[in-house]
């Protein structure tokens, strides 16, 4: 019954989206408040239905219902409490519920934070979040519905992939989630906007907080995805240009690209056309994103043949999604161009630089994601682009970028004064190439012109903002100007900051990393940048739904002890798989990782060990990005200015 | 020229440009970076390229894998059916590379006809068997009853992040 109640919970959601989607926006066209006002509740009620749809498919993943073929397909008698609440997004259908209430809850989010913003407008906003929903909804209920029943219903399922059992994978794609149906917040702005015929600063300034918000979402959630590779995949790489990551990172990229652009938008009224594009893309990218690693696109183009609905359901929808708000703006077009002029050397420029780099950077790394699937598509045979590729093009794309995030911040808008910005940070600069150049000294012959360069621009954009940071406090008279200055400027500045962090990681560990593959036999030990691995043979563990072989191994360091590291190999009893259990002994300077490989007899086995120097920045930088973020939305700004805008709208209208 | 106008050509110079220099690293990048795939009858038939890396793609030969004792060097013998390679590899195999299992390796054919992987992929699915493999044993014709079936229903059983494991050599 619980997972009839389910389908009914959704089935009346898609009623209330349909509601949600028309009514307001009618409202707003005939100019009739009660319409309008309609929105709220709506949002409301069907962020409710939609948890209850989710409550009961978890429900079903907690009673262990396996007449429900999508919990047969995740679950297991033996699978943990905890792995079984997560496995309800461990697959295709109960992942769309999953981004489903998020978006239900993004709605509720703006209809909550928006009660400040003019009336026709919000209901706008919902309206077009609402028919977003109803697409999804509609998609969910009829082609991948999450209830769908198993007769007879099996006596036990096939347990959750083993991959996905792991406290990195529980957070993992909520977090991801968040990030790609943030942005259709940041697309229904955009979309209202062009119906109400008006991109003015205000619209930026609403959008600004909202594009931030789920940017920083999807930040934490890449970050998490390649932490979550690094230890859990056993084999210590943290990116692998895998199409399911750059599925992630081709919104991230694109939504990197909006909030600098919408800055622009606010401060200067420019860039409107193009914020507004950026706005749709960032959406339109979010959903190729779900649809490439959900719809088995990627493990075969042929899959489509198999079950044609899904396909051209989402093709539809994108279809609609992006085409919609295109003819909107054609139409639009002649009321909303700006007219803006501003000096060769200015803030606008670098931000266009910026965007420019950054829009291009992913069109390349889409190329590279989409090529072999068209080719694959038309029968053109088999191809893959492998990861030289896109570090051939990602870096130099990357490297002029860097140096733009030290400089842009200190550039005057419209016009700047390039003498005398070059008196003001010539010292930093110099400091930067110095420090450069005694590391040069320092690991001469070691290290790739690559790697200086890598750390040279981290090295000024960490500078650049410290300086920054240092003379607006000074300028507000000290540590009691703090409050002052308001936060979204030092959350861009920690934002570069964790930008130049990730790259000190990413430099670092692909220059100085070292990977060992080798036999050890008990007893057997192996030094590795001046750690001393001793293997001790292996002995069998347990664990609740797995059994294990685990590899002994003491390290020392200059005849002192460091730790036990016991890397696992496990068998998991259903679904009879082997997994490698990576152990490792983590220091914010280095990692010392290790997997187990196979068993070569007489106890001897193969052991794959890495010294991973400053990996863990990687993650460290993408955490203070999002800190930057936090800080960004928490700008007291953007609240003061809203009822500021609302006194003009009142006067106009 | 007018001053406004003179600024505009400059910026759009800058955008073309930029542009054009990243278009052209990418084209080259991209044309040096596509890896083709081949399975064992089209390297049998000499239609692989040598010294050139590419992905090929079978079944593990049963028996076929042997081991040097003090090494990590491995060697076995691929099959679509119909002909069979024989690939080397330095390293650690991913946990799903098993006699009779449907795997991709990447690497290079030597002069020798001897193919050196760099890279071994399994999929973590003891039924999956990767597409490339699928298509080459349907060309071949020797797709065993069962694997047609599975191979048929695949497409949403199970996707999941990061489904291939692999094996890096040094």
């Amino acid at each position: 019954m619980i997972p009839e109640l389910g389908n009914l919970a959704l089935a009346l959601a898609l009623a209330v989206a349909v509601v949600l989607s028309v009514v307001p926006l009618a409202g707003a066209l005939r100019g009739n408040h009660a319409w309008m006002a309609v929105a709220h509740p709506a949002s409301v009620v069907m962020l409710l239905l939609l948890m209850l749809a989710y409550a009961c498919l978890s429900w079903a993943f907690v009673a262990h219902d396996f007449s429900v073929l999508y919990v047969a397909g995740n679950s297991h008698t033996e699978l943990p409490l905890v792995y079984r609440l997560t496995a309800v997004w461990g697959g295709h259908e109960g992942s769309l519920l999953l981004w489903l209430v998020m978006l239900g809850g993004w709605t509720v989010a703006v209809s909550v934070f928006s009660r400040a913003l003019p009336e026709v407008f919000t209901a706008r906003v919902l309206a077009v979040l609402g028919m977003v929903s109803l697409g999804f909804i509609a998609f969910t209920l009829f082609t991948s519905n999450p209830f769908e029943r198993l007769f007879p219903a099996p006596m036990q399922g096939t347990d959750l992939n083993p991959l996905l059992q792991d406290p990195g994978m529980i957070i993992h794609p909520p977090l991801l989630y968040m990030g790609y149906v943030g942005f259709a917040v940041a697309y229904a702005l955009a979309v209202a906007a062009l119906i109400g015929g008006r991109l003015d600063s205000a619209w930026a300034r609403w959008s600004r907080p909202w594009t931030t918000a789920a940017w920083l979402f999807l930040t934490a959630g890449i970050a998490l995805g390649s932490w979550w590779a690094y230890y859990e995949l056993g084999w210590g790489g943290w990116w692998f240009w895998d199409p399911v990551e750059n599925a992630s990172f081709l919104p991230w990229l694109v939504g990197t690209a909006l909030i600098h652009s919408l800055a622009v938008t606010e401060k200067r009224g420019a860039f409107k056309i193009w914020t507004v594009l950026l706005a749709i893309s960032a959406f339109a990218l979010s959903l190729l994103g779900t649809f490439l690693v959900r719809s088995g696109v990627l493990t075969s183009v042929h899959a489509f043949a198999t079950d044609p609905e899904r396909g051209a359901f989402l093709l539809g929808f994108f279809v609609i999604a992006v085409g919609a708000p295109l003819l909107l703006y054609a139409w639009r077009a002649p009321r909303v161009r700006s007219v803006v002029s501003f000096e060769l050397f200015s803030r606008e420029t670098l931000m266009l630089a910026n965007n420019v780099f950054l829009v291009t950077a992913a069109a390349t790394v889409m190329l590279g994601t989409l090529y072999p699937l068209i080719m694959d598509a038309l029968g053109q045979g088999r191809i893959s682009v492998g990861p030289p590729y896109f570090e051939a093009v990602f870096v130099p794309l990357m490297l002029p970028l860097l140096l733009l995030v030290g400089l842009g911040p200190w550039v005057a808008w419209k016009r700047a004064d390039a003498a005398a910005l070059a008196r003001r940070l010539w010292l930093t600069f110099g400091v930067a190439v110095a420090l450069c150049a005694i590391l040069l000294l320092w690991l001469w012959g070691q290290a790739g012109l690559l790697v200086f360069v890598g750390l040279f621009m981290a090295l000024w954009i960490v500078l650049s903002s410290a300086q920054g940071v240092f003379e607006r406090l000074r300028r507000h008279g000290g540590l009691a100007g703090l409050r002052r200055i308001p936060a979204g400027f030092f959350g861009m500045h920690l934002a570069h900051v964790g930008v130049a962090v990730l790259v000190v990681g990413v430099t670092v560990v692909s220059a100085f990393e070292i990977e060992r593959h080798v036999r050890m036999a008990p007893g057997d030990t192996l030094e590795v940048a001046g750690y001393e691995f001793r293997f001790g043979g292996v002995r069998e563990v347990a664990g609740p739904n797995f059994d294990a072989i685990e590899g002994v191994l003491r390290v020392e360091r200059n005849g002192r002890y460091v730790t036990t590291l016991t890397p696992q190999k496990r068998y998991y009893r259903v679904q009879r798989e082997p997994m490698t259990q990576a152990s490792r002994h983590p220091r914010p300077w280095r990692d010392l990782f290790t997997a187990l490989g196979e068993p070569l007899g007489d106890g001897a086995w193969t052991v794959r060990i890495h010294f991973k120097p400053m990996v863990h920045w990687i993650w460290g930088g993408a955490g203070l990005m999002v800190l930057g973020g936090l800080l960004a939305i928490s700008d007291r700004r953007y609240r003061a200015r809203r009822r500021d805008d609302r006194a003009i709208e009142g006067k106009s209208a | 020229m007018h001053p406004q106008r003179k600024r505009r050509l400059y910026g759009v110079l800058f955008i073309v440009i930029g542009v054009g220099i990243a278009t052209a690293l990418t084209m080259t990048a991209f044309r040096e970076n596509l890896l083709f795939f081949f399975s064992p009858s089209q390297i049998a038939a000499g239609e692989a390229p040598v010294e050139r890396t590419f992905r090929a793609g079978g079944l593990v030969v049963e028996d076929s894998v042997r081991r040097e004792q003090d090494s990590t060097e491995v060697s076995f013998e691929l099959t679509d059916g119909a002909h069979s390679v024989r690939v080397f590899y330095d390293g650690i195999l991913p946990d799903l590379f098993r006699e009779g299992q449907g795997i991709v390796a990447m690497g290079q054919l030597g002069q020798d006809g001897v193919f050196r992987a760099s890279q071994v992929l399994a999929k973590h699915d003891e039924n999956y068997m990767p597409p490339e493999v699928a298509e080459a044993l349907k060309a071949a014709g020797k797709m065993p009853q069962h694997e047609m079936k599975q191979y048929q229903t695949d497409g949403y059983s199970r996707e999941n992040d990061s489904d291939y494991e692999s094996g890096y050599r040094q």
